[in-house]
């Protein structure tokens, strides 16, 4: 069709310039301005999250896995997937009794049914965390596929405390974002709610019921 | 189907009237509203931040249109570098036949869809329908609409106009051994049930996008529920469809538009999922669509922009605040409308789209009372550009589709005559004497007083002019 598109685009074209507009200049300032301490970032992004149903474990570098590993344990988890990044760390803390761990290490093509039906958690790293809108960040890789995230029950995700940003806007901007974007990122605020239903809040609809937030101290 | 409808005439004034008398429809929709209304007052309370936001937001709204054509080639040509596939479409015919052909070319049979307001625009599921292919909503409020054979009657909530017990009767009747339940949660996993194995079985998944980043080539769309995410990941192609006001320039844009978005529209201060989606599935990646296609949609908005003034209408992000805040919406509701848009930017958009032959009721559907123009998070002057469409329906124009389709003599007649008497004093003395003496005699039904006295008293006039009296009180130089 690009007849259509030769016809929209001539015909954009004469119009702007028939009437050209004059733009106020975008001031960003607003965004600058909302700015956190440390602390402060990781209390306001819990509380928001927290609002909305997440829910928050405490660790640090040394023993993440292990409180990863007894929380899922506790609550009668049987399958966690995932990722490579983090399978060693993984496999050096699990004990007899904690859920079986599965890799997602094939294309979905092979493993949809698994996935959809046999799965009971997923864990995900995270670029960080962002204060302003209480929401962590994720860039799915080949290591760590984007359905991870999404298809198991409970989503769990690990958010180191120093990668904490005060606003969306702050974190592409110092990283630098649209220099190169990845197949997918994501911001994500909870586990999944709907109120379609007489504006009524219901968690869990068609993603994870659960997000686990496991803030790792450093 | 929908060519038929083209040509008639719809009468927002008669649905209205049934919408009124519904009051189990006026209380559903009360109740949403109210909340709605509330829930966003809280977000902007400090009013520092909304009055920077809103101006931020509204200079990324009209930058983007101030470099429209140019940006829309940039986005497509930074789409195609990064494997997306891109397709133009002035109607919705035409979008409507390259989606299909993408769909006949992979040999689809089942496709899931997530909200997309163009897609209603394109009719899309009837005309799928009609080629054997069934697609299913998958938003929850599109879902139900969708079981209930019916239309969205909110573009951020399809299913406000029902309440709990009118969805756990639909489910009951239309999902395969659902049990009758009123447990929100429930019924909420019954339809989370049913749809999974969807979204694992589709072959297509279709969205809409709330931005495109012209920079990066990236699709924005925001959630809550998850079924966005499904549908444009687990289907081997996933098929974007968009107006082609919806991009922005700068991935910066995009933090300000989906914080006056998500907060607007539902007072959350964010959705429960950003989706970037910037390219398909890439070598060694193990899941994402293998294909992702963007449609680009005019269907009459380069006509749209091609008045000044009106231009302004393309700037909306469709947040839903205004139907929210709208006296009238509030009260009939968005069936009443028999439109893809009701409210506010339903009474600008669709007439410019669908010509004021057809759609010549709906700039009347307003008080003026200007309470959208005071929450629109992107400052468009919907009020001022109501009475512009007003005025077109009346006076033949280029400007927009069918202007002139409303004129009437008479109404043409009366205002002549009104202009001649308030021309001269004489004319006007003989004039407002008369209607003080005689205006009570005139019976309701005459035109266009017909207009004021269906819906209202006759009005008595006083026996004397406003004038007379002021003489007799001594006033002078009346
Ligand atoms: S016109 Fe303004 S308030 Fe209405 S939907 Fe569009 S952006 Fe929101």
């Amino acid at each position: 069709m690009s007849d259509a598109r030769t016809s929209i685009l001539t015909r954009l074209r004469a119009s702007r310039d028939a009437h050209p507009v004059t733009v106020p200049p975008s001031d960003f300032g607003v965004l600058a301005g909302m700015r956190w301490s440390p602390e402060e970032r990781l209390d306001r992004l819990r509380t928001m999250m927290e609002a909305v149903h997440t829910e928050f474990l405490d660790a640090t570098e040394a023993d993440w896995p292990a409180v990863v590993r007894d929380f899922l344990r506790a609550e009668g988890v049987k399958t966690l997937l995932h990722g490579t990044p983090i399978a060693a760390a993984l496999a050096a803390a699990w004990t007899p009794g904690a859920p079986e761990r599965i890799a997602y290490d094939q294309p979905v093509e092979g493993f949809k049914e698994r996935l959809f039906t046999g799965i009971d958690a997923g864990i995900t790293t995270t670029l960080g965390g962002i204060a302003h809108t209480g929401s962590l960040i994720l860039w799915p890789t080949p290591e760590e596929p984007r359905l991870m995230s999404l298809v198991p029950p409970v989503h769990v995700a690990l958010l180191r405390a120093d990668r904490l940003y005060d606003t969306f806007w702050q974190a592409m901007t110092e990283n630098r974002w649209s220099q190169g974007m990845p197949t997918n990122a994501l911001l994500v605020s909870g586990p999944s709610k709907t109120a379609d239903i007489e504006q009524t809040l219901a968690y869990g609809v068609h993603g994870p019921k659960r997000l686990i937030v496991v803030v790792v101290r450093v | 189907m929908v060519d038929a409808a083209a040509h008639t005439t719809i009468d927002f004034a008669k649905a209205s009237r049934t919408a009124l008398a519904d009051q189990q429809l006026r209380g559903n929709f009360r109740r949403a509203m109210d909340g709605l209304m509330s829930k966003r007052a809280v977000q902007f309370a400090d009013s520092r931040e909304w009055h920077a936001m809103r101006a931020l937001g509204a200079s990324v709204r009209l930058r983007a249109l101030s470099k429209l054509p140019e940006l829309l080639e940039k986005l497509e040509e930074n789409c195609t570098r990064n494997g997306i596939r891109v397709h133009w479409a002035s109607t919705t015919a035409e979008a409507n036949a390259i989606v299909l052909s993408i769909m006949q070319r992979v040999d689809t049979r089942l496709v899931v869809k997530g909200k997309s307001m163009v897609s209603e625009e394109m009719h899309l599921n009837a005309f799928l329908e009609e080629h054997g292919i069934e697609i299913l909503e998958s938003d929850l409020g599109e879902y139900i609409v969708q079981l209930d054979e019916a239309t969205p009657s909110h573009i951020i909530m399809p299913a406000i106009h029902m309440n709990t017990k009118q969805i756990a009767h639909l489910f009951r009747q239309k999902i395969k051994d659902a049990e009758y339940t009123e447990d929100v949660a429930r019924l909420t996993d019954l339809a989370r049930r049913v749809l999974r194995a969807k979204f694992a079985a589709a072959e297509v998944g279709v969205s809409g996008v709330n931005a495109a980043v012209a920079e990066t080539g990236t699709l924005c769309l925001v959630e809550n529920e998850g079924n966005g995410r499904m549908c444009t990941t687990v289907p081997p192609v996933h098929i974007a469809v968009m107006g082609l006001e919806k991009v922005v320039e700068r991935l910066e844009d995009v933090p300000p538009v989906i914080s006056l978005l998500t907060r607007s529209a539902t007072g959350q201060p964010i959705t429960t999922y950003v989706n970037m989606i910037t390219s398909p599935r890439k070598d060694g990646e193990r899941d994402g669509p293998r294909e992702v296609h963007l449609v680009i949609l005019d269907n009459g908005r380069s006509n749209v922009y091609a008045d000044a003034e009106l231009r302004d209408t393309l700037r909306c992000i469709r947040c839903g605040a205004c139907m929210n805040h709208c006296p009238v919406y509030t009260k009939v509701g968005g069936h009443a409308y028999e439109a893809p848009y009701p409210g506010p930017i339903g009474k600008i958009l669709v007439p410019q789209i669908e010509g004021l032959d057809r759609r010549g009721e709906m700039p009347h559907a307003c008080t003026m009372c200007n309470a959208c123009v005071e929450i629109c998070p992107v400052k468009i002057p919907i009020v001022g550009i109501m009475g512009r469409l007003r005025a077109e329906a009346v006076h033949p124009s280029s400007a927009v589709k069918d202007a002139g389709a409303r004129a009437s003599r008479t109404e043409a007649l009366v205002w002549k005559g009104w202009a001649a008497a308030n021309a001269s004093p004489l004319a006007y003395r003989i004039a407002s004497g008369l209607a003080a003496r005689l205006g009570n005699m005139a019976p309701s039904s005459l035109p266009l007083l017909k207009d004021w006295t269906n819906v209202r008293t006759k009005p008595r006039f006083a026996g004397r002019t406003l004038h007379e009296m002021a003489r007799e009180k001594g006033i002078a130089d009346v």
